[in-house]
């Protein structure tokens, strides 16, 4: 009976419960198949950009006038942990438009706000549907959400809830405890990321690859397609490891590798990988080219390093604008150095 | 976040004592517990763990603690700095 010509109902509603307000989509609780391969789709990166649901208002369970209201981000990842964590309790689910981002990045960018909190609540007919005045907002949500001025705008009271959707029903039912207020960077949290971390990278590595081609060509002939056939691959080799070190093994290592700066984090893994290829290679390569494979996978590797701040929960734009000054003229000197050394190899021969 | 820290005296954290009427929201708020109330106002504990996330800030009824608030991505600042340069916005960052 909600069919409608033109629309299709999303796999994830189950029915459509009749309300004050008109009828509001009820939503599973536990993934299906379907959920499950998207999430993994997006996981991987690629869909991650354009992953989103349709903001408005949802319900799990059985929801009375009494039932606490949830909001959280139209990112579906955000909206899923959400109703995943919500088996067995009765609520209602206001999802504001955050232009598909999840709600700890859109209110850092002002989209997760008091603004959009407000204009949902109106848009819904919120004061229409409950009898309270309450709004369960996420932690994550208040560097864009003032409590204050939502109250004063719409009369309704945010009550902040839990950083993890995890900790929803102990939330409800005995409200915040210390540890569900503070973030968490685990070991499992960390891997998770990875394959977005290693997706971007990929458009980046094909734009290198004919520049790496050249260049392992270029000689005292000016260019040997031979040779580039030939070297080719050991530079690509050391970008590929570089690659992995800064977007693998600083992730995985995080809390294990020296160094507050993740440049410096990136600096060792890469350090550690490059020298490990140039062992391995030892017989194959000079040592101007062995200084320049180790430069080329060090600096690509701190790089990435340098990157991942952004993907933690703990850095700081201060402390990532301080050390950025410091990174990148270090990465720029090695990528150059790597470049100087391996035309020096090919020019001045010396190869082994 | 006790294990995992990143690096000190970086914040543009302060917290002005006086204005402060220790209702506690900064306290509530704060993902890395920087903040904690300390008899009948909201004192500095962590200095150091602060992320410059601004949720304290943008909570507190009398302005008694301020911060710069931004994102601690380089690639998002990367994007600023080329953006700036370009004039336009031709790089988005990540997210």
């Amino acid at each position: 009976m909600h069919e409608r010509a033109g629309y299709a109902i999303c796999h994830y509603v189950t029915d459509f419960i009749e309300t004050a307000v008109g009828p509001v989509p009820r939503v599973a609780t536990s993934p299906t198949l379907s959920d499950r391969l998207q999430t993994m789709a997006a996981r991987s990166g690629l869909s991650r950009d354009n992953y989103p649901v349709t903001p408005g208002l949802y319900c799990v369970g059985n929801p009375d006038r009494d039932a606490p209201v949830l909001a959280s981000a139209n990112f579906k990842l955000s909206f899923d942990h959400l109703r995943w964590s919500l088996a067995g309790e009765d609520g209602w689910l206001l999802v504001l438009d955050t232009r598909g981002i999840n709600v700890w990045c859109a209110a850092g960018k002002g989209t997760f706000a008091t603004e959009e909190l407000v204009r949902s609540v109106r848009a819904c007919g919120l004061e229409k549907l409950v009898g309270h005045r309450q709004l369960i907002v996420p932690q994550l949500g208040a560097p864009g959400v003032s409590g204050l001025q939502v109250k004063k705008e719409c009369g309704f009271k945010v009550t902040f809830g839990p950083i993890r959707a995890a900790d929803l029903p102990k939330f409800l039912a005995k409200g915040a405890d210390e540890e569900m207020r503070e973030a968490t960077f685990s070991l499992g949290e960390r891997a998770v990321l990875i394959p977005v971390e290693l997706y971007l990278t990929i458009k980046p590595f094909f734009l290198a690859l004919l520049p790496l081609f050249l260049l392992a060509g270029a000689g005292p002939g000016f260019f040997s397609l031979a040779t580039a056939l030939e070297r080719g691959p050991v530079l690509i080799g050391a970008t590929l490891l570089g690659i992995g070190a800064g977007a693998i093994l600083v992730p995985l290592l995080l809390p294990l590798l020296p160094g507050r700066q993740f440049w410096i984090k990136g600096l060792i893994t890469g350090l550690g990988s490059g020298g490990l290829y140039w062992y391995l290679l030892s017989g194959g390569v000079s040592l101007a080219e062995g200084v320049a494979i180790l430069s080329w996978c060090t600096a690509i590797a701190s790089y990435l390093g340098m990157n991942f701040t952004g993907t933690t929960p703990f850095t700081s734009p201060s402390g990532v604008e301080y050390e950025m000054r410091r990174g990148i003229p270090l990465q720029i000197s090695l990528a150059m150095a790597a470049v100087v050394c391996w035309l020096l190899a090919s020019f001045l021969g010396g190869r082994s | 976040m006790k294990k995992m820290r990143y690096i000190n005296e970086r914040a543009s954290l302060a917290l002005d004592q006086e204005r402060c009427i220790g209702c506690g929201r900064c306290v509530t708020v704060c993902p890395h517990r920087v903040v904690a109330l300390e008899g009948d106002k909201a004192g500095i504990v962590d200095f150091n763990g602060c992320i410059e996330c601004g949720a304290c800030a943008n909570n507190c009824p009398t302005l008694a603690i301020s911060v710069t608030p931004g994102t601690g991505c380089a690639a998002y600042i990367i994007a600023e700095w080329v953006n700036k340069l370009a004039g336009r916005k031709i790089m988005s960052g990540c997210c």
